[in-house]
């Protein structure tokens, strides 16, 4: 359980965290969306007590991260955004070093790694800076799980990485999840949020929304339409000037056409493009994603400022 | 709109680090004008090969020829034609956006009245006019990236390497990213592109998937679907890559 009122972090005068409060449930997968930026480092490193907070408290299964700094690192596992093993030492000298100082032994928690170990424990002779990716990520992952953490803080753990290791390593929290774990997850991967039981959209220090990703969806306030055509660029430039325009953008082969509520139809956009030149055209009514939700939060909060 | 002219061509391109093949037998071209996108595992050889057609690394064995320019022997010719920004190292921090473009500039052999016409040219497009005393440390990194990209194309090269330009960007900026590669292919430079995101692949020309030193797919992103009877590129890279 992950508990933060109004947490605030400032250096100089940049403000990292502006009264960031979020309420995270025990054995519940949390995911932290945002850009780079957006503060996601700042709040892990200050649950993980490595960062004072300038304002608020945090608690995680009730202990405080100031006072309690040293029993809540006892209960914590943490993966740095950084690759922050020892390069010079192997994978399994790594790995036994991590269980050596939380006091236990690799042999008493394997279970808990197994799946993930397995992987790599043919190179386990190999020294952790030689090897690649993916391998570091699953060896970094292994380390923060062999104290048998209550509470799993992961920065970024798949930024860089491909598509298909991606995907593993989300199978692999899952499982984390089922046994049982709290974990908190951030990304600047907008497809992994439906990944997650629950979200927060964080932006500039703050937390836009929280939710779970179906609520978050379907919460989507205005018109959305997927528009093709053979030429999408010239199209969304057309669409630029489109009345009770919000917003047009591209996703992958197809335009995003946001509109205010209630103020088109298919009909009305497809007559909009004919009578600017475009033919060939589908408009489709569509649900929203993730990613259009970020971008009008993002779009609304940039026209407060 | 591409006129099949090629500006990169790749031989049997060989790279070995001691026993390792990181490039095995790569051939491809890479057309005029068009955006190119080579995507692949980590670790798949594609750093590796962006080096080698860049001029910072030698092939084992092979032929290419990148900008009109041999591989082997002409690779100061090559620099001088191509732009290159990654997500790692795009721009000094501790220099304002005017300075790193000077530096830039001067890199690549600019005239003193050139460069200052593209500057203004480039920072009014950017909406950065007033910024430009800033240093590039303090910028959010969606500005950052969108400079560093206007500035690898300063120069006017033939071709910009863009090795994961918007890993970690938002999503508003990811796609303002994606306008101005638009906006430079329409001025006639070839980009060459590699990204993670999938949905970013829908938007290159032509897609080459890399898989443990080899090419195992390259065509436009709709052949590829159809190929793989996939709906979209994410599906298609999770079915040859897995």
């Amino acid at each position: 359980m992950i508990e933060v009122q109004n947490i605030r972090k400032q250096y100089g005068d940049v403000v990292a965290l502006e009264n960031v409060s979020l309420s995270i449930q025990r054995g519940e997968l949390f995911g932290l969306i945002g850009p780079d930026g957006a503060g996601k480092t700042s709040l892990m490193r200050i649950l993980m007590s490595l960062l004072l907070p300038t304002g608020g408290t945090a608690a995680m299964n009730n202990l405080d991260v100031v006072k309690d700094y040293k029993k809540v690192r006892l209960i914590t596992g943490y993966m740095p955004g950084r690759f922050s093993l020892y390069p010079d030492l192997t994978v399994e000298e790594n790995l036994k070093f991590f269980a050596t100082v939380f006091g236990t032994t690799i042999e008493e928690n394997y279970h808990l790694i197994k799946d993930i170990y397995q992987q790599i424990e043919p190179f386990k002779t190999r020294r952790a800076g030689q090897l690649s990716g993916g391998m570091k990520q699953k060896l970094a992952l292994s380390c923060a799980l062999i104290h048998k953490p209550e509470i799993l803080i992961l920065d970024e753990p798949t930024t860089g990485v491909d598509a298909v290791s991606r995907k593993e390593f989300w199978e692999m929290l899952k499982r984390l999840k089922n046994i049982g774990i709290t974990i908190l997850v951030s990304t600047p991967y907008m497809d992994e949020a439906t990944l997650c039981d629950r979200i927060a959209l964080i932006q500039e220090g703050k937390i836009m929304s929280v939710a779970t990703p179906v609520e978050m969806m379907h919460s989507f306030p205005e018109d959305l339409w997927t528009v093709s055509s053979r030429k999408i660029y010239n199209t969304s430039k057309i669409l630029e000037i489109i009345p009770s325009l919000i917003s047009v953008n591209s996703f992958g082969q197809v335009l995003h056409l946001v509109t205010a509520k209630g103020q088109h139809t298919t009909g009305s956009i497809r007559e909009f493009l004919t009578k600017n030149g475009e033919h060939d055209i589908t408009v489709e009514s569509d649900k929203a994603t993730i990613e259009d939700v970020f971008i009008l939060l993002m779009q609304k909060h940039n026209q407060t400022v | 709109m591409i006129n099949k002219e090629p500006v990169i061509t790749v031989k049997n391109m060989v790279k070995k680090f001691g026993t390792f093949v990181a490039n095995d037998n790569l051939n491809f071209e890479v057309y005029k004008g068009e955006i190119f996108g080579f995507i692949g595992a980590n670790g798949a050889g594609k750093t590796t090969a962006i080096r080698i057609l860049c001029g910072l690394s030698t092939p084992t064995s092979g032929e290419m020829n990148v900008a009109g320019y041999d591989i082997y022997h002409q690779t100061e010719k090559i620099k001088k034609n191509i732009g290159y920004m990654s997500q790692k190292f795009s721009l000094y921090e501790d220099l304002t956006i005017a300075e790193n473009i000077r530096f830039f500039g001067g890199v690549y052999g600019m005239k003193i009245t050139e460069r200052k016409a593209r500057t203004e040219e480039m920072l009014e497009r950017l909406d950065l006019m007033a910024f430009k005393n800033r240093k590039i440390g303090d910028l959010p990194l969606g500005w950052k990236q969108k400079l560093a990209f206007s500035i690898a194309i300063l120069h006017n090269p033939k071709i910009v390497f863009l090795d994961e330009p918007t890993g970690g960007v938002d999503p508003i900026t990811r796609r303002q990213f994606w306008n101005l590669i638009y906006e430079a292919v329409q001025k006639g430079i070839t980009v060459f592109v590699t990204t993670h995101y999938m949905d970013e692949a829908e938007y290159c020309d032509r897609v080459s998937i890399m898989s443990e030193g080899q090419i195992v797919a390259l065509d436009t992103p709709e052949n590829l679907k159809k190929q793989y009877n996939a709906i979209n590129m994410d599906e298609v890279f999770l079915k040859i890559a897995r």
